[in-house]
């Protein structure tokens, strides 16, 4: 479907070259996300759209590879280069890897943003975080500590090595460590986003270290995976899973109480924020360089720091008080 | 001959063995009984479609759609459990299955009717899978408070102090194995992979046998679709993703011949047990995860070579008194 609007769209700049030289055209934002189906981006997707509607003259292209790879990444980018977009707001699957395709697409003009996950400098005019990231490696060591008031040994399921977020996050945790006296961080493994990898690390932690208290997942995939392994181990409250994940894909781990908390920023809000930015950095109603403020409707301004980047919000948190609310939301 | 299938079984018994002995000096508590028991349980999926796989390859073909079929099924049981919360499993079970037979049988018709090799057919339809798993499921997740109890419960419920799932895995080793070795299916299976000229001339049509070799295979894959929903609590459009590439290894190590024709049921559980072992033992030795990948691999890599090296026919010396004479 995409493509065929992406065909109609080449067509009718080929036949009316006149025409659309005088009529004023829709702004074109393409949302290109690490993989088509996940959850957390299909929500992102709706506030993007809100945004369009709120703008009015704007159409949103959501679109991204069906894997988490940067090779499908390249493609997707290549192909809304080649349809002329007006604007590129991409979470990344490799810092470095998409930054000449992006380059690409800045020298023809395009307007490239990435979001929640980053890319290098190079890569893209600015850089919208869904939160800061020393917040966020606060605030998942945080969840861990507040059931453990006499400390105890925490472990951290992550995506891939080289997942970009994951790996600054738990950067940041390291250094609030000491922070939280008693909190022990016995070892970090990656399930690499699939369920079966990340439920067989999770059954592993709890083999190798029996006295485990907390697991720390900073991944979607990886805490729900997690808290169905330690509810199939029979340890619920013995191990509490918690980090990042989406409430929908969270409440049955909350009701079992295999997860007492976890934390997230609304992905709907940041779909919103980075669709606004897009847009002003477009149309010339921004720009985007050290110390900026940027606009983002109903989410306030971004103020850029000396790398072009900038946190719209703190994490929140979902827990059993909250969780009914939230779990048909995103 | 089985003298020669026997050592290479056997080659792959005290592989594991071997593993699992190298494992227990980094991690004791491995090779505890229960555990090894869970090892299995984790690895009754990949047992169930490396068999479904082997059939395939013994008829020269090869099945690349198993995970994006197991996938499939497994979305549509989960969104069926969403709509009606009572069905009893059993229907689901069935369900499934016949699911997985009609993805095989997909695959089979265009590989029989249109004579398309079956790595482009299976190639195009693990595409075309995936994509209706997006477009039925919206890309939505089906999460683990959405499925009925009933539905999650199966494959974990104890039955004999093993899992259901660890039972299903043995009921079908045990019914492939009968099927292999005793039925004229199973044995048309042997002859199109080993002969396909002689195979036409005893009355076998080919295309037939390859056809109901997709059908197997797809067959399992929906059933191992439910259980893995199931067992994992949560259904979405990647799950499984790459795991028809595990499955191709399994039987490979298992020392299912890739040209058709040679491979036993013993040696594709062997091949899946090997990998699963070397799954589960991962997490648990301490080892970088720099390293694991590039691990798993060479443990593929050096399985393969000790199954090329007991597969090796001698040359045969037809001049032997001649040769003795002189």
């Amino acid at each position: 479907m995409k493509k065929l609007t992406g065909l109609i769209t080449t067509v009718a700049m080929a036949t009316g070259l006149f025409a659309s030289a005088a009529a004023a055209e829709d702004v074109r934002i393409a949302l290109v996300v690490k993989a088509l189906g996940i959850g957390f981006f299909e929500a992102a997707a709706k506030g993007a759209e809100e945004a369009a509607s709120e703008l009015g003259d704007v159409e949103i292209i959501y679109t991204g590879p069906t894997d988490t790879t940067a090779e499908g990444q390249i493609e997707v980018i290549n192909s809304l280069i080649a349809q002329n977009v007006d604007a590129i707001a991409v979470s990344a699957n490799d810092t470095d890897a998409l930054v000449p395709t992006l380059k690409k697409a800045m020298q023809r003009g395009i307007t490239v943003i990435s979001w929640d996950s980053g890319v290098a400098e190079d890569g893209r005019q600015a850089h919208l975080n869904p939160s800061s990231n020393a917040l966020i490696g606060n605030m998942i060591v945080k969840l861990a500590a507040d059931h453990l008031p006499d400390g105890g040994d925490v472990a951290v399921l992550s995506a891939t090595t080289t997942s970009t977020n994951q790996n600054i996050w738990i950067e940041e945790m390291t250094k609030v460590l000491p922070n939280y006296p008693g909190i022990n961080v016995v070892g970090t493994v990656y399930g690499d986003d699939l369920a079966d990898k990340s439920y067989r690390e999770a059954q592993g932690l709890m083999q190798s270290y029996p006295d485990l208290d907390a697991i720390i997942a900073p991944t979607s995939v990886g805490i729900v995976a997690a808290a169905q392994a330690v509810a199939d181990a029979g340890k619920i409250g013995e191990v509490n899973v918690t980090g990042l994940g989406l409430p929908s894909e969270m409440a049955g781990a909350i009701e079992s109480g295999a997860s007492k908390s976890f934390a997230i920023w609304n992905p709907i809000d940041l779909g919103y924020s980075a669709t606004m930015i897009a847009y002003n950095l477009a149309t010339e109603k921004a720009t985007a360089e050290p110390g900026a403020s940027i606009p983002m409707g109903r989410m306030g301004e971004l103020t850029l720091d000396e790398t072009n980047s900038g946190a719209m919000a703190d994490p929140f948190v979902y827990d059993s008080s909250n969780i009914e609310d939230f779990k048909s939301i995103f | 001959m089985n003298a020669l299938l026997k050592s290479r079984e056997s080659i792959l018994v005290g592989a594991i063995l071997a593993l699992l002995a190298l494992i227990a000096t980094r991690f004791a508590g491995f090779v505890a009984p229960a555990n090894l028991a869970a090892v299995f349980n984790d690895t009754s999926p990949l047992i169930i479609l490396a068999l479904g796989q082997m059939v395939v390859i013994l008829t020269r073909c090869i099945d690349l759609s198993v995970a994006a079929n197991l996938a499939l099924t497994g979305m549509m049981c989960a969104m069926l459990n969403v709509v009606y919360p009572d069905l009893p499993i059993i229907v689901i079970l069935l369900l499934a299955l016949a699911l997985g037979a009609i993805m095989g049988a997909v695959n089979g018709l265009l590989v029989w009717k249109l004579d398309i090799p079956p790595i482009v057919v299976t190639l195009g339809t693990m595409t075309i899978y995936r994509g209706i798993i997006f477009l039925i499921s919206h890309g939505k997740w089906v999460n683990a408070h959405e499925m009925s109890p009933a539905f999650t419960a199966f494959p974990r419920a104890a039955l004999l102090g093993l899992p259901v799932l660890s039972w299903v895995a043995m009921a079908v080793i045990i019914v492939m194995a009968v099927v292999m070795a005793r039925t004229t299916l199973g044995r048309s299976f042997y002859a199109v992979g080993g002969n396909p000229h002689a195979a036409v001339y005893t009355g076998i049509n080919v295309g037939k046998a390859q056809f109901r070799a997709f059908v197997i295979s797809g067959t399992l894959a929906g059933l191992a679709g439910y259980l893995w929903v199931a067992r994992y609590a949560v259904a979405y459009v990647d799950i499984a993703g790459g795991f028809e590439l595990d499955v191709v290894a399994a039987c490979v190590i298992g020392g299912i011949s890739i040209a058709g024709g040679i491979g036993t049921v013993g040696g594709a559980v062997l091949g899946a047990l090997f990998l699963g072992v070397i799954k589960n033992a991962l997490p648990v030795v301490d080892i970088s995860p720099f390293w694991q990948l590039a691990i798993s691999g060479a443990a593929i890599i050096i399985a393969v070579v000790f199954n090329a090296r007991a597969d090796r026919t001698k040359g045969r010396v037809i001049l032997k008194s001649a040769e003795h004479a002189q």
